[in-house]
């Protein structure tokens, strides 16, 4: 586009801490809910968010954003005042025991890969924030042949990992210690 | 917040600070690159301590679904959502003021129709938000929440009042430098980021020490706007420029041309 303004290697701005006070500015109504429990597929995506000392954290804030369940990218408005479409983002902010929930589903995989939902994790304490996955135990054999995963050394990808539970998936977030979740850095990101 | 009354004195963390930035310059005399973003294990701001991870980020290439990223539109923002000064039947009080600027990739491309939500204290530096347990007054007219779309060349606009400094238990006397929270989204989820921007000539800038955890001073200065006259508006408004570069996109130049 020819009235693009380009301005090669500029140096992106520093992330913050989100701080303590973001409860009443970016929880929305209805937003960790990507589809209506009553919706066909519909699955519970929860857990407990904890720091080094297992300490549950209670004011963190965690995103999620996935393909739908045929695996479509999903390329409609409306995450932040619900209603018929399928977005595809989820905001939902830890209670205080720690714990978070979605309502989603089970969104559908790339050829070869195994399915997962993006997820960025923000708290007060954390001065930038933490990307990482949650895949869904869905298909074993995906899981063991991805080749993101495979990358992963092994005493770690567990990490990585929902397990089924009789609510849905139960995926805690551990910020640090030995069991600390792995976070993602992506190309073009601050090594 | 923690109940325990903090026993560090604003000189302790001082001392902090100025040896994380020593160590740091010797850092960069052994030929490390500079760093722009905040350290994650950042001592002197006490809640970092038990909330950042230890072992080293994963590299990841993105996939498909970390290549887009959430789309918003006037259904889910309305346009005086960008004014935070006629949000509540009445008027805030405060130095008004306007925040402008362009949202961008490390590229120069803009940042097209995305979400750019902020919040803030009000002008006594008080947060509606429950928890915030400053003594000052809340203002009824003043909700301190602003949310808008950029446009098409990635611009972005609020109306507001400056945020006053308020008081914080890091330390003992600590005290935030004015500021305004920003949660912007890129064209990819891999640019999603939350920042906070300050303003110029702030003194309790020096002594703040999630500020200070960008340890390159460079980097961190791009975290204040500067007060821009053009911006300003006459009889109404000072007026404040920042622009809000993300990490750089995935996608080739011509991918982002057959999108637009």
């Amino acid at each position: 586009m020819s009235h693009v303004r380009e301005q090669p290697d500029q140096v992106p701005v520093p992330g913050q801490t989100v701080g303590p006070f973001y409860g009443y500015a970016l929880p929305v109504a209805g937003g960790e809910q990507l589809v209506p429990a009553t919706h066909p597929g519909a699955v519970r995506l929860h857990g407990t968010v904890t720091d080094g000392e297992g300490t549950p954290v209670p004011d963190s804030l965690l995103e999620i954003w996935q393909a739908d369940a045929d695996g479509s990218l999903p390329r409609a408005e409306g995450s932040l005042r619900r209603g018929y479409p399928f977005t595809g983002f989820g905001r939902a902010a830890t209670d205080g025991g720690g714990s978070y929930e979605f309502t989603t589903v089970v969104p559908g995989a790339e050829p070869g890969r195994a399915p997962f939902v993006a997820m960025t994790v923000f708290a007060r304490g954390l001065l930038n924030r933490l990307f990482t996955r949650v895949y869904l135990p869905v298909d074993d054999a995906a899981l063991r042949e991805d080749p993101f995963l495979a990358g992963v050394p092994q005493e770690r990808r567990h990490t990585l990992v929902a397990t089924a539970d009789e609510h849905g998936y139960r995926f805690d977030l551990r910020l640090q210690g030995d069991d600390e979740t792995v976070f993602l850095t992506f190309p073009r990101h601050e090594a | 917040m923690s109940t325990t009354p903090p026993t560090a004195t604003q000189a302790d963390v001082d001392a902090e600070i100025s040896a994380a930035s020593a160590a740091y310059d010797a850092e960069l005399r052994a030929g490390t690159a500079p760093r722009t973003q905040p350290r994650l294990d950042y001592a002197p701001y006490r809640s970092s301590r038990l909330r950042h991870p230890t072992k080293d980020l994963h590299h990841a290439d993105p996939e498909s679904i970390e290549l887009v990223a959430p789309v918003f539109g006037h259904r889910d923002v309305a346009v005086d959502e960008a004014d935070l000064t006629i949000q509540d039947g009445g008027e805030p009080i405060g130095e008004r003021m306007v925040v402008a600027g362009r949202v961008v990739d490390a590229d120069g491309r803009p940042v097209r129709r995305q979400l750019v939500e902020i919040w803030q204290a009000n002008a006594a530096g008080r947060y509606v938000h429950k928890g915030d347990q400053h003594p000052a007054p809340i203002d009824p007219h003043f909700t301190g929440v602003g949310r808008c779309l950029t446009d098409d060349d990635g611009g972005y606009r609020f109306t507001t009042i400056k945020p006053g400094p308020y008081p914080w238990r890091n330390h003992h006397n600590a005290w935030r430098p004015a500021h305004i929270h920003f949660s912007v989204f890129g064209s990819e989820f891999t640019q999603r980021m939350v920042t906070q921007v300050y303003f110029p000539g702030d003194p309790l800038l020096a002594l703040d020490p999630i500020y200070q955890s960008i340890v390159d001073p460079r980097a961190r200065e791009r975290l204040v706007a500067a007060y821009d006259h053009d911006l300003t508006t006459h009889e109404w408004a000072t007026g404040y420029r920042w622009d809000i570069v993300l990490t750089g996109s995935h996608a080739t130049p011509m991918e982002q041309e057959d999108d637009a």
